[in-house]
């Protein structure tokens, strides 16, 4: 065969992917120039800009707040783990009662069922409020009356929920074919759910569990209004004494603290997840 | 001698689809029985059957002589008696191989850990797989997979091994390793009820043939008579179908 010259070269194609990638480059880096710094300048030029300067940035009163916010968040911080773990829990029972099919489970399957939509389907705070001023009045000995505890307990109940219905959908999301090996090993049904079933269901779901994880580092602040000196709370007394809103500030960068790392490794575990599975597709300008 | 296996007018339907017409069948021991038969047939939905994953609506399953498919039998005691292997092989993706292959002996026969991790690896070893224990599955070719399911299926010595077209999924140059692990199988006299597309491996491998058709076996006799003058005319159908294909 003779030989046909080659219509395009390698260096062609080359200087062609050279000269597209300085141009998203350059593209990126303006739209983001233009973007930021249309809405800094647009806010550090509003006629309130000195105020809000005054009221919510004043390092005077960070400095001031800050030891006392932060002795709150850790209160948040023991809040959340404990929730956490106890969501985690009552969630992972409560999907595997709505995934059980056994006859006499049925009356604990319809509590669960009426559990998860009400605790969904009511307000947390409210649902915090309720826990926190009710149970005290039942006045029954044995039951907690602290505040913190009663907090911890409405806050996970809430969460509960949630968990309970990723977890189960991730149960769900098995393949039946792996049940049935489980079974043709000889394995009980329990031990199937124990050992093949369960433990792929939890590991697909782990992202969006993360995620709900989330919400709830940032939804203790809502057991203040039963009492409990927290970050929020603290810096909202602050600001009432005071007149200043910069402790708000400051509670709000610790949450930020807590929620964004945990934020990026959700990120990163869902992205992980998605190219196990080869599913990243790129969009945009080849 | 009773036969390791028998059915009597095995019947099942998925609502109003009729599977299975009345199979009867006897598997005696040693013995090697090839179900073939085209897609849909019922050959899947008998192998299931047989290890109680699937509930039966008519008829009796015998092993060793003693009825299984009595209602109210409970049957995990009874599927740790059977070995079942996949066309998909159903790994379970998140235990290393090791561990795939010693789960029934550690948690359905209650093998101490050091025991069935021993059995286990011998098991590997035999089958070639001695260095791929600590491997997760997706690590694996398909034929590698599959000779993990069937070390699997083997560790608790199941008396009788049912297998469901292990070589469908496979690609054509992995099918041999596989069919040569299971030849070796029949040379040691493990009983084997086979559900395959794999005319001349049935061929020369099994010592029955039966072939399916709308949930019934049409015609049955050793490979020699069903190959070269099958006696159904649907028989004669399947086979020219696949000579046409190029399949035997």
């Amino acid at each position: 065969m003779s030989a046909v010259p080659a219509l395009t070269t390698r260096e062609d194609r080359q200087r062609a992917r050279r000269r597209r990638a300085i141009r998203s480059g350059l593209i990126a880096t303006a739209s983001t120039v233009i973007v930021i710094g249309g809405l800094a300048t647009f806010v550090l030029t509003s006629p309130g800009w000195p105020s809000v300067h005054r009221f919510f940035l004043n390092g005077h009163w960070f400095n001031v707040s800050f030891s006392s916010v932060l002795s709150g968040f850790w209160l948040d911080v023991r809040m959340f783990l404990i929730c956490e773990v106890g969501a985690l829990i009552l969630g992972l029972v409560i999907a595997l009662i709505r995934t059980v099919r056994v006859p006499a489970l049925l009356p604990v399957r319809i509590v669960a069922v009426v559990y998860v939509d009400v605790m969904r389907g009511i307000p947390t705070l409210l649902w915090v409020y309720l826990v926190g001023f009710g149970v005290p009045t039942l006045n029954l000995s044995g039951l907690p009356t602290s505040p913190i505890v009663l907090g911890e307990i409405a806050l996970g109940m809430c969460y509960a929920a949630y968990v309970s219905e990723v977890l189960r959908a991730g149960i769900q999301s098995v393949h039946p074919s792996q049940g049935a090996a489980a079974l043709a090993l000889g394995l009980t049904p329990a031990q199937a759910l124990r050992h093949v079933i369960v433990p792929q269901g939890v590991r697909r779901v782990i992202p969006p569990l993360l995620n709900d994880f989330i919400a709830l580092q940032k939804d203790v602040a809502l057991v203040s209004i039963i009492g409990p000196q927290e970050a929020f709370r603290v810096a909202q007394i602050f600001a009432a004494q005071y007149f200043n809103y910069t402790p708000l500030l400051a509670a709000a960068a610790l949450y930020l603290c807590v929620t964004i790392p945990m934020t990026r490794l959700t990120d990163y575990l869902q992205g992980r997840s998605l190219r196990e599975r080869g599913a990243v597709l790129a969009l945009g300008p080849r | 001698m009773t036969a390791v296996l028998e059915l009597r007018g095995v019947t099942k339907a998925y609502a109003a689809n009729q599977v299975l017409r009345g199979i009867d069948l006897v598997v005696g021991e040693h013995e090697a029985i090839a179900l073939i038969g085209a897609s849909g047939s019922g050959k899947s939905t008998l192998l299931r059957c047989i290890d109680l994953l699937e509930e039966i609506d008519d008829g009796d399953i015998l092993l060793d002589g003693e009825p299984i498919t009595v209602p109210g039998l409970d049957p995990v005691p009874i599927r740790r008696r059977l070995g079942l292997v996949f066309q998909a092989y159903n790994l379970f993706p998140h235990m290393r191989v090791i561990d795939n292959v010693i789960l029934g002996a550690r948690r359905a026969q209650k093998m101490a850990e050091d025991d069935a991790r021993a059995a286990g690896q011998a098991m590997l070893e035999r089958f070639g797989l001695g260095d791929r224990g600590q491997d997760y599955p997706d690590r694996l070719s398909g034929g590698q997979q599959q000779r993990v399911a069937i070390a699997r299926a083997l560790l608790a010595r199941p008396r009788a091994l049912l297998l469901d077209e292990v070589t469908s999924a496979l690609d054509p140059e992995l099918v041999g390793e596989v069919l040569e692990l299971i030849r070796e199988l029949k040379a040691e006299g493990m009983t084997m009820l086979i559900a395959t597309h794999e005319m001349t491996f049935a061929r020369d491998f099994a010592d029955q043939i039966c072939f399916l058709a709308g949930g019934r076996i049409i015609e049955r006799g050793p490979p020699a008579q069903m190959f070269t003058a099958p006696a159904e005319v649907e028989t004669q159908r399947f086979l020219a179908r696949l000579l046409a294909a190029n399949r035997v």
